[in-house]
């Protein structure tokens, strides 16, 4: 099965969690995830950011459950990076 | 792989421990008044039936321990959803299974706990005098006197607790609150004498 090695996901969150706690907790669920994190603009009550993941083999929907728990939504997986492996 | 520690449910917890000092202080002052009041009003009509006393200010006990709970639940458990809803139509996505959305149900529970037991428990500390009664007879002790001290004392306690909680000066902030209750005090014996 494929394993996906990068992710670039736009999502709009609220306020708080604040962008270093969102990244540490997506961070903080694998020791090789590289997490990186734009706010791209501000609202209100919430930003929209872009969200860079980077790992040897990157667990989705670990991550999106994540995301909403953190009161965030994930409007689209705007670039995706995989790697195959052979089917035996 | 294990989840990772969710320090932003702590942030919501934090939020609510404020919230929770504040009712704490607010309900617990209001519940020490109420029954300092109250004793003080038994003392200056020359009540010597304990039980009467007694069975009033617990009745002003537990109507403070319910209306502290019902009231801060309620106002709590509106301003939280008003909130989330605000927060869900601004994300267009439903936030109840999120941390917002636990917040929302589990911590008007919290503040409303503390501040129902809040006045509950300070009234019970200033009746304990009253509970004990014969024991301070014996040492020539008038019970309703004992529970204003204590009341008195309480007030202040809640003061100095003010104080460290705005890092000034515990006994300046202490003493401002033992004022308002001696002018309570004040006022009551001016009218139980007056009528």
């Amino acid at each position: 099965m494929a394993t996906i090695r990068r992710l670039v996901l736009d999502v709009l969150k609220p306020h708080q969690p604040s962008a270093i706690v969102f990244a540490s907790t997506l961070a903080d669920f694998s020791a090789d995830y590289w997490v990186s994190l734009d706010v791209t603009e501000m609202d209100e009550k919430t930003e929209t950011t872009v969200i860079t993941i980077e790992g040897d083999d990157i667990r989705f929907e670990e991550l999106a459950a994540a995301i909403e728990r953190m009161g965030g939504s994930i409007h689209s997986i705007d670039e995706v990076e995989v790697t195959g492996s052979e089917q035996g | 792989m294990k989840a990772p520690k969710q320090p932003h449910f702590k942030m919501h917890l934090l939020r609510a421990t404020s919230i929770a000092r504040r009712y704490m202080v607010t309900n617990g002052f209001d519940g020490a008044l109420t029954i300092l009041g109250m004793v003080t009003g038994f003392f200056i009509s020359g009540m010597t039936d304990l039980e009467v006393a007694l069975s009033a200010c617990m009745g002003a006990t537990i109507a403070l321990f319910i209306s502290g709970i019902s009231s801060a639940y309620l106002s709590e458990k509106a301003e939280r959803e008003k909130e989330l809803h605000g927060l869900e139509q601004a994300l267009v996505t439903d936030l109840k299974q999120s941390d917002y959305g636990q917040a929302s149900r589990y911590l008007p529970v919290l503040v409303a706990l503390v501040n129902g037991f809040s006045p509950f428990v300070l009234s019970l500390l200033i009746l304990m005098p009253l509970f004990f009664a014969d024991s301070l007879y014996a040492w020539s002790m008038n019970p309703f006197l004992s529970s204003i001290a204590v009341a008195l004392m309480c007030i202040f306690v809640l003061g100095v607790f003010l104080g460290k909680i705005s890092q000034t000066f515990w006994l300046w902030s202490g003493l401002k609150t033992l004022v308002i209750a001696v002018i309570t005090v004040a006022i009551i014996l001016f009218f139980g004498r007056t009528f």
